[in-house]
This record gives structure tokens, C-alpha cells and sequence, in this order.
């Protein structure tokens, strides 16, 4: 029997259909635009000004405050303004343009393919070093990865779980990262268990990448205390909280975090990152992004330079075909759709998704039949029918009492509701208003 | 037979008058002393229940304007002036002095001045567009047309005009309740002074945008070019992030920023209609 959650989940068609094509490096844009907001929290505060030259490497925007990350320059060029620039859906963020020129790196950052396994740094250095070098969750949700480094006091953790789930339909940047750099991978995890003083550290992989299973397992066997498991397919099972469960049979309770019982998760595209950076010296500007769709040209695994604006990215893989209907930002369950493809390539961005436009639509919504589907495929026990109408019906209170804002918005309830109701769209309203109406509460 | 009639009338007749008492003494002990003027009061309230007062309810009002000694913050906006003219008479105060409102819609954002560069296939509420991304126009401050403001309305006064996609607000049934002004999530309805025959003059554009980026997106957006304040001689226009704002306290009408602005942005509503013919009468009077 394979490992996997207990409660909920679903398995939608899997459609990975970039999973056998290399990983591609792709040439510098000539022009990039670099985001100030690639991380969950503050934005960082650009230290460039117009006109400056700036290196690859180079850093140009620094994080302030608790939960925020460092922003390098992926290119080496001049600084063409600082102004707002519109992201993937439209909204306006403030950001650096900066023109290319040339490829000039900055010293001291090892280019070489030669793989580094002595790890000189301490474990301080090391969460340093993520700091610096502006890691961040590379799953999607990026989260600053020094902060998941620094256990708060009090707390212990005794195994690192490395996700290499990518439970997500058609996503196999994950996967191509653990076959290609499957070494480098696992340098990577041995740097994260030296910061976090563990002495084990599991690497979950679901079932339908047994290449992936395989070679890990292999190259496993000479890295002390990283095993290799294969997980049962089923999404959302690269959710942290459902991940900890599968692989060490531990729930995290409402509320709380991986590390409350004693584990720390990252994903395996942040273990390559963090690799890099501390054996590399060089920080996060650039990582693989899945170009995918039934109708695409040339689909496939692309490595970019972070600021490459989309548009010129769907153009190296053969353009967006005519029958495209949606364009989406992340995997088809949990991504968002793109409405603006001048947007450029952020950090947490792991793939480019194009819906031929006859699959890419919405079902007639008709009334809830009380079939309760939403609630067995709900992975945190949650009861979305409900959710949503206290939502339409503005009974926050009441949805705060039901754990709305414990949802992770996997959307599996949407995607199984046969009366397509929009669950999903509304539980996420829900949940905004009642955050915003608890710290309201907190500030009066 | 008619003894056992009679026994049962006696025993009822003892048992009501003896709870008759009981009751008596009960309603004496438990009495609450209410206000009647309460009663009064809200019988002259509109009984809408739309909380625009800042109250639950109608009956939540009028028991604040009883309780209080002066109107300071209560005002009933649906009754409006009448209303509260007569609750003052009853509690013989005198009457609070409150322009009658109504609502505006700061967009005029329609398909032929507002391009679609995307299409919106999910759940048709406003809140959830707006979280999600800009919208289906390249404008990030207009209306987004999914109704909202027509939900919120209780008086049945905001319908999407189909022509335009935009809420149509009509002033007659329009209470200046606010509930609209709060459901918007994009805050693009104003609650503007309400003047001689519903004439009114605003800037029909919410959009902070640059000039360039603003027309781009809308062709009649305000792109706070200034224009329409160099043209004011009553010091009613302001412009703040791009965007200008006519004040209705200062603003007498004269229409002059209307011809001015070059987008259009600035709308004139139940003015005669024939405009040409204004400024012949205009010139003559110069001439």
C-alpha cells in the first residue's frame, strides 16, 4: 500500500505532457521587468535608481521587515526606470525595468556545472545565506525560506519533509529539477538539515514519476539519513499539512504549522535554489517553468531568468496557439488565470498553463443538491457547500466558527461539484472578509 | 345535568377571576416604563430597515432620537427633511438642517469607451472579480458591472443598464441610504448633494492612473489633465492623484468644466438640452 492522506483529495487527469522533455536553458530577454512583490509579505525596497548598471547577481532591491526576501538582477544591463508595472492579472505592482546588456556576472559566483558536496557553512551561515540570497518557497506560495529555517524557540523539529509531490496536472518542473539535478537536490536537503539540526529528511514523490523515484532512491543511498517515497497519485497532496500526514502520519491541528509537530517542509525546486546558493553563491534569479498545453507548439521544461516577461517566454514555445482559451499562471486546480501576458516571470512562478478554449470553461451553475461530494473530497474536513453560502448570505461570524479560514484553496470542491457551483470563488471571499474583519477586531 | 353545568361555570369563573388577580400583580411588579414617543416616532419612520441611519433598524433610531437631547448624528436619509421635520415637532425640538442626497456612479466606463481585453467566465459577484485581477478592461478603478450595487438595494432604485453594462441609479427611487456606496468594492458610488430639478455635474471617472496608461485603458477617463480647474471660478475643482473632484458644496452649475474637459469625463445630468443654444444666449448677453 502506498502512503498518502486519508481524508479527501481528488485525482483530476494528469496530463503531464512535458514530463519527458529536458529542461531548456533559454537566452537573456532584451528587456526585463522585475517585480518588488515575488514573496508573500512586504515588498522589497529597490536600491537601484534609474540609470544605474547593474550585474547579474547584483542586488538590487533589499527585503525589510519580518516576512519579506531579497530581490537580485537576473541580467546585466542599465536601469531604465522604476515605475509600477501590471502583473499576471492585471494589478499594478511597483517594479525595476531594466534594459539588457550583455551577460556580466558578478564575482565571486560559481558558474560552473561541477557539483559542490562539502558544505562549509554553519548552520547560522546557512539561514543567512537563504536571506541574502532572496530563497523563497518555489512551489508557489512563496514563502521567505530563512524564516521556515529559524525554528522559533521552544519548538523542536526532528525530520525535514522535502516535497517533490507535484500534484498539480501538467507541472513537471519539480520533476524534470529532480531528474536532471537530482544530486544537486540532494546537497540541497543535506544544507536544509544541517540549518535545521535534523538528522532525517524524507523526500515525497508521488507514483506517477517513478524515473524521478528511482534515480532519487539511487543517489539517495550515499547522502546519510535521505530517504525516498513514493506516494499514492492524489492531489492536493503537495499541500504541506496533507504531505506531513502522508509521509509521518502526523495532523497538523487547525491554526497551526508543519513545525508545531515537529517537522519543516520545502519543496525540491527550493532545495536546487538553496544549493546554489550556498555551495554557488548564486542567488535565486532564475528557475525552470513548465510551458504546457494539448495545443502548444513546442511545450516544454524552460529555465528563464526571472523577469522574463511571459509574452516572450509562450513565443520561445512556439507561440499561443489560436484555439487558446485561457491562459493560466501555476497548475489548472490551485493556478490563476493570466489576463495580461506582458507579465513577467516571478520566482513562485512554476508554470505557464494554455486551455485550448474548448476546455476552458465554467459549468451552467445550477442549486446544490445536498450530494455532499464537496465535503468527502474537502482534505481538511471542512463543509464548502456551507462556506459558500454563509459567504453569499454575509454570515461571517458563523463561517470564522466553521474554520473558513482554514481552507488552503485547492479547489478540489469546485472541481468536483456537479452542479458546478462556484465553491471555491466564494469561500475565498469569505475567507479575505473574515481575516480582514478579525484584524480590524485586533486593531480596535 | 344542569348541576353539573352549573359547578363547571362557578369553578372557570373562580379560576379566571383568581389568574385575573395573579395577573394583575404580576403586570405591576414586571412593568417597564417605555417612552411612547418611541412609538410615535417610528410610526413616522419609513420602516425600511435599510440601516442606512447607521442603526439595525428603524425602531433602533427612533429610540436613539428619543433617548438623545439633540439630532447631532441621527438622521433617518430615506424620510429625509419631511421626516424628521415632523419627529422634531412631536418631540419639540427643532429640526436638523440635512441636504437630501443621492447616489452617483463615478464610471461611465461603457463596452464602446472601455475595451474588453479579457473575459470573466466565474462566479458574477464584484468582490470576487476584484480580488482576483483588474477586471475585464484594462482599467483597474472602473465599474466591473456584475451588480453588486444592485444586490445591495433595497428600494429597487440600481439596474444594470444593458446597453452600457453599467448600474443605472434612478434618482427618484434612490434614498441616499448608502447601502450601494458600501457594496461596492471598487468605492465608485458617491452619495452627492441633491439639487433644484436632480441637476448634477461630477466627474463620472474614478481612475488615479497616469494621463497615458488612463486613456489607453478608457476613452473617457479622466486623465487630470487640470483643465477643468483653471476653467472654475468658484475653486470647486480639485485634482488629487490624477483625477479631479468637483465639489458640490462649491459648485453652482455653470457648466463651464463640462465643454472643457477633452475625454468627456465630466457628465451634466437634467439640464435643458439644447446647449448651443445656451451659449448663443450667453454670447449674446456679452455681446
Amino acid at each position: 500500500m502506498l502512503k498518502t492522506f486519508p481524508t479527501g483529495g481528488v485525482h483530476p487527469p494528469e496530463n503531464k505532457l512535458t514530463a519527458g522533455i529536458p529542461i531548456e536553458y533559454l537566452p537573456v530577454p532584451e528587456k526585463v521587468v522585475i517585480p518588488m512583490s515575488q514573496h508573500i509579505g512586504a515588498p522589497a525596497n529597490p536600491l537601484v535608481a534609474k540609470g544605474d548598471n547593474v550585474k547579474t547577481g547584483q542586488l538590487i532591491a533589499e527585503g525589510k521587515g519580518f516576512v519579506s526576501a531579497n530581490i537580485h538582477s537576473p541580467v546585466s544591463g542599465k536601469v531604465s526606470k522604476i515605475d509600477t508595472a501590471a502583473d499576471s492579472s492585471g494589478l499594478k505592482q511597483p517594479a525595476v525595468f531594466i534594459d539588457v546588456e550583455g551577460d556580466e556576472w558578478v564575482e565571486g559566483i560559481d558558474r560552473g556545472k561541477e557539483l559542490v558536496r562539502d558544505i562549509k557553512l554553519s548552520s547560522e551561515e546557512i539561514v543567512k545565506k537563504c536571506f541574502e540570497s532572496g530563497i523563497v518557497g518555489m512551489g508557489g506560495a512563496t514563502f521567505p525560506s530563512h524564516i521556515k529555517l529559524n525554528i522559533p524557540s521552544g519548538k523542536k523539529c526532528d525530520v525535514l519533509i522535502i516535497n517533490g509531490v507535484e500534484c498539480e496536472p501538467y507541472l513537471t518542473s519539480d520533476h524534470r529539477l529532480m531528474l536532471e539535478k537530482g544530486e544537486e537536490i540532494l546537497v540541497g536537503v543535506s544544507i536544509l538539515m544541517k540549518a535545521l539540526k535534523v538528522e532525517k529528511a524524507m523526500i515525497g514523490i508521488e507514483n506517477n514519476k517513478p524515473d524521478a523515484i528511482s534515480h532519487l532512491t539511487t543517489l539517495a543511498a550515499s547522502f546519510a539519513g535521505i530517504s525516498v517515497h513514493p506516494l499514492k497519485v492524489k492531489y492536493p497532496q503537495g499541500a504541506e499539512k496533507q504531505l506531513v500526514k502522508a509521509l509521518v502520519k502526523r495532523e497538523v491541528p487547525s491554526g497551526r504549522l508543519p513545525i508545531d509537530v515537529g517537522t519543516v517542509v520545502h519543496n525540491a525546486g527550493t532545495a536546487f535554489a538553496v544549493y546554489e546558493a550556498v555551495q554557488k553563491n548564486k542567488p535565486l534569479i532564475e528557475r525552470v517553468v513548465t510551458v504546457s498545453g494539448k495545443s502548444l507548439q513546442k511545450p516544454g521544461n524552460y529555465m528563464v531568468r526571472i523577469g522574463t516577461p511571459l509574452s516572450w517566454l509562450l513565443e520561445a514555445a512556439g507561440g499561443i496557439p489560436a484555439d487558446t482559451g485561457k491562459i493560466i499562471n501555476g497548475g489548472p486546480m490551485m493556478g490563476k488565470a493570466v489576463s495580461n501576458t506582458d507579465a513577467p516571470v516571478v520566482k513562485g512562478m512554476s508554470g505557464i498553463i494554455l486551455i485550448p478554449a474548448s476546455e476552458a470553461f465554467r459549468e451552467v451553475i445550477s442549486p446544490c443538491i445536498r450530494c455532499a461530494k464537496c465535503v468527502s473530497v474537502c482534505p481538511l474536513h471542512l463543509e464548502p457547500y456551507l462556506l459558500m453560502t454563509l459567504t453569499e448570505k454575509g454570515m461571517f461570524e458563523r463561517a470564522e466558527a466553521e474554520k473558513i479560514t482554514d481552507c488552503m484553496e485547492c479547489g478540489s470542491c469546485s472541481y468536483t461539484c456537479p452542479a458546478g457551483r462556484p465553491l471555491l470563488d466564494y469561500i475565498r471571499l469569505g475567507k479575505s472578509t473574515v481575516i480582514r474583519l478579525a484584524r480590524q477586531k485586533v486593531l480596535k | 345535568m344542569s348541576s353539573t353545568i352549573l359547578t363547571t361555570i362557578i369553578c372557570l369563573s373562580l379560576l379566571a377571576f383568581l389568574s385575573a388577580v395573579i395577573l394583575y400583580f404580576v403586570a405591576q411588579k414586571f412593568k417597564v416604563y417605555e417612552d411612547p414617543r418611541i412609538d410615535e416616532v417610528q410610526a413616522l419612520l419609513p420602516a425600511a430597515n435599510c440601516g442606512g441611519c447607521g442603526f439595525a433598524g428603524c425602531r433602533n433610531l427612533a429610540e436613539a432620537i428619543v433617548n438623545s437631547d439633540s439630532f447631532e448624528g441621527l438622521n433617518c436619509p430615506v424620510g429625509g427633511a419631511a421626516v424628521m421635520e415632523e419627529i422634531a415637532t412631536i418631540l419639540e425640538r427643532t429640526a436638523p438642517v440635512s441636504d437630501p442626497k443621492v447616489a452617483v456612479l463615478k464610471c461611465k466606463g461603457s463596452p464602446e469607451h472601455r475595451p474588453r481585453t479579457s473575459v470573466y467566465d466565474g462566479a458574477a459577484d464584484c468582490r470576487i472579480v476584484n480580488s482576483l485581477y483588474i477586471g475585464e478592461t484594462d482599467c483597474s478603478y472602473g465599474c466591473l458591472g456584475y451588480g453588486d450595487c444592485v444586490k445591495a438595494c433595497t428600494f429597487d432604485a440600481i439596474h444594470i443598464d444593458a446597453l452600457t453594462g453599467l448600474p443605472l441609479i434612478s434618482d427618484e427611487k434612490c434614498t441616499s441610504c448608502g447601502a450601494c456606496v458600501r457594496a461596492c468594492p471598487r468605492n465608485l458610488i458617491e452619495l452627492r448633494k441633491k439639487a433644484k430639478k436632480d441637476r448634477k455635474i461630477y466627474v463620472a471617472c474614478s481612475n488615479c492612473d497616469k494621463g497615458g496608461p488612463a486613456r489607453k485603458a478608457c476613452r473617457v477617463a479622466c486623465i487630470g489633465c487640470g483643465k477643468c480647474q483653471k476653467v472654475c471660478s468658484f475653486d470647486a475643482i480639485s485634482i488629487v492623484n490624477n483625477l479631479a473632484y468637483i465639489d458640490a458644496a462649491k459648485c453652482t452649475f455653470c457648466r463651464k468644466c463640462v465643454g472643457e474637459c477633452p475625454t468627456n469625463a465630466i457628465i451634466e445630468i437634467n439640464f435643458p438640452p439644447a446647449k448651443p443654444k445656451a451659449k448663443s444666449e450667453a454670447e449674446a448677453v456679452q455681446a
